[in-house]
């Protein structure tokens, strides 16, 4: 059952009387579940994608139905609190509040959606003990390594128990120990929870671990490969 | 949550907020400090005016204060004084005898009133007596003892034990008079009062200007409860309604506004501070901001509502003023406790102050509402300065935040 169904999906950006097409006409699903990857060269829209997908960029046309719910028809405050329960993000820069322990920041989500403290709690610490971070708990992001604060951020994206989570190029900045640590990890969680993971990416150790590859060029999807 | 975030968010960058937190307790303090300051300076001359010149109430014939006409006395007044005495809610009168006279020095002479009092009468109803700087009040001298001002026995050039001479018209309408030593000189802090009023034994007045001994120009009231004055003003009126019944507030007025005037100068000079320090935490906020673009935009992006990012900024902007408030409110409050009970003299920069009234020896006073409603304003302050760096905040879209560097 899919739980994304993108259909004709444009996005042109007025560039000085040129019509840039950022997205041009994609037609897109995702089922419960997946571990799919959306790669290609810079400026092939990957992010902009991304973007409406999470419901942070508004398509030019086309539609994008999350669980059988249409994103363009959302109000923005309404789109807000959809994000906080439906979708979970990791950014390439980790995005950590800096004056949060891990735990505050991996709390910090089930905390906007109100949830009882015993639940936040007990969440908070199954998710750090997934990434391994178990006994870290109490440090802020200063105090952790890059690979670490990333770790944080996939426990704060699957905090809300959302039902996709989006990272934007979540390797970038890492070095091959911690992309190979942070990757073994997110399919775990993927595995474990059943949680549907988008990347978008550059990086070719990210292809290989992605159970599906979908390519986009100008726009377009150019290929759309599903390994065994 | 969201208030811990605030909180820590402050201490960020701690001597951008360090700076911002002692401005805005310099300026409490120095608000606090004047207000306190003035408020014991104006408390005093309230006092003055009322516990050592005026007294509560006083009663006349309705036409002695025209033209302090010798004859318009209260007959029989002397003993009108003691039946308001016997009133449970009054706590001393006292009658005087009031004319206006020449006083005269060897030296030189002056226009002044001359109040006969009866000395232990007039204990119960003002506090001049304890404010004898030299000789005594009435109390070594039999024979017509006169009790005067420091300002005017600086401007006749007398001393204690001088001899004065007082002239006046008597009640057959004869010039006469008759000589006085000085028995004790009071300082009433009030250059003018002092000068203008001079007091002497009601019996040896009343000789001099022929007048029967139970008369009285002014019945002086002091009451038990001075805070239901209007209500026991009426109350006299309404018993004594051929007489006329004045309380300080009517016979004074601008004593009566003395601390609504204090009250106002105080607030604006609050007010003022305030709307500076406000710009200056505008500013800060700003800047707390623009630095935060790319955690403002994950927050949009995970979603935190906008209002739950207004108010964590407004939180975090109220906290930072408060933090300066409340230091600056307890320097200014501390520096009044350790000084309210000596005072502070001013009598070296400001000494004309006295001619008006004014003592130049000032005890700050703390009064509860006037901090409640500093306190309050600071609160206002920090609120209406998150408004435009909060705004300002909630403009940018999150995917575009996220990606600032």
């Amino acid at each position: 059952m899919n739980i994304i169904d993108i259909k004709n999906l444009y996005k042109t950006y007025n560039d000085s009387e040129v019509k840039v097409h950022a997205v041009n006409g994609v037609d897109l699903s995702f089922e419960k579940g997946e571990f799919a990857a959306i790669v290609g060269p810079s400026g092939s829209g990957k992010t902009t994608l991304l973007n409406m997908l999470g419901g942070l960029d508004q398509p030019t046309e086309g539609s994008i139905l999350i669980d059988g719910t249409d994103l363009s028809q959302l109000k923005s405050s309404q789109l807000i609190d959809f994000r906080m329960r439906n979708i979970g993000f990791v950014f390439q820069a980790y995005n950590l509040i800096p004056v949060l322990t891990a735990k505050e920041n991996v709390e910090f989500i089930m905390h906007l959606q109100n949830r009882p403290k015993a639940e936040r709690e007990s969440r908070t610490m199954e998710l750090l003990k997934a990434v391994g971070l178990e006994g870290r708990e109490n440090s802020r992001p200063n105090k952790l390594s890059g690979g670490q604060q990333q770790r944080v951020a996939v426990a704060r994206a699957l905090a809300s128990k959302p039902k996709f989570v989006l990272a934007d190029e979540p390797t970038a900045n890492l070095d091959s120990k911690s992309t190979e640590n942070l990757l073994d990890i997110m399919e775990e969680l993927n595995r474990k929870e059943n949680v549907t993971f988008i990347f978008s990416t550059h990086d070719q150790r990210v292809m290989n671990k992605a159970h599906r590859v979908i390519t986009l060029e100008d726009g377009k999807i150019i290929s759309d490969v599903r390994k065994n | 949550m969201i208030a811990s975030v605030a909180w820590r968010n402050i201490w960020r960058s701690p001597v951008r907020s360090g700076v911002i937190i002692a401005a805005i307790a310099i300026g409490m303090f120095a608000g606090v400090f004047t207000t306190t300051f003035t408020k014991g300076w104006m408390n005093q001359r309230l006092e003055a005016g009322v516990e050592t010149e005026v007294s509560h109430i006083q009663i006349h014939d309705p036409k002695f204060t025209e033209n302090y006409e010798l004859k318009k006395y209260i007959p029989g007044g002397v003993q009108l004084s003691e039946e308001i005495l016997q009133d449970e809610t009054v706590n001393g009168t006292s009658p005087r005898i009031v004319i206006q006279s020449m006083i005269a020095s060897s030296e030189t002479g002056t226009g002044v009133r001359i109040m006969g009092i009866d000395p232990e009468k007039e204990k119960t109803v003002t506090n001049l007596y304890t404010k004898v700087i030299e000789g005594d009040y009435f109390e070594s001298m039999n024979r017509n003892p006169v009790f005067i001002g420091k300002k005017l026995a600086k401007k006749l050039k007398v001393k204690l034990h001088s001899k004065l001479v007082i002239t006046l018209q008597d009640a057959q309408g004869h010039i006469t008079g008759g000589a006085f030593r000085v028995c004790g000189i009071y300082n009433a802090s009030n250059g003018m009062y002092e000068e203008m009023n001079v007091f002497v034994r009601n019996t040896d007045l009343a000789r001099l200007a022929a007048l029967d001994e139970t008369v009285a120009h002014e019945i002086v009231v002091h009451l038990k409860e001075p805070e239901k004055l209007e209500k026991h003003t009426n109350s006299l009126q309404a018993k004594y309604t051929e007489l006329d019944v004045q309380n300080w507030k009517q016979l004074t007025p601008e004593l009566g506004y003395i601390n609504e005037i204090g009250n106002m100068y105080t607030y604006m000079f609050v007010v003022i501070i305030l709307l500076a320090l406000g710009f200056g935490i505008v500013n800060t906020m700003l800047m707390v901001v623009l630095e935060r673009v790319k955690e403002l935009g994950m927050l949009m992006a995970v979603g935190m509502s906008k209002a739950r990012v207004f108010w964590m900024l407004m939180l975090e902007t109220v906290l930072l003023t408060l933090t300066g408030g409340i230091t600056g409110i307890l320097l200014g409050l501390g520096v009044t406790y350790a000084t309210m009970k000596k005072g502070i003299d001013l009598s070296m920069y400001a000494t004309g102050l006295e001619d008006w009234g004014y003592s130049t020896h000032i005890y700050p006073t703390v009064e509860t509402e006037m901090v409640i409603v500093i306190s309050i304003l600071v609160v206002i302050t920090g609120i209406l300065a998150s408004i435009y760096p909060a705004r300002k905040a909630l403009k940018y879209n999150p995917a575009e935040a996220i990606r600032t560097e």
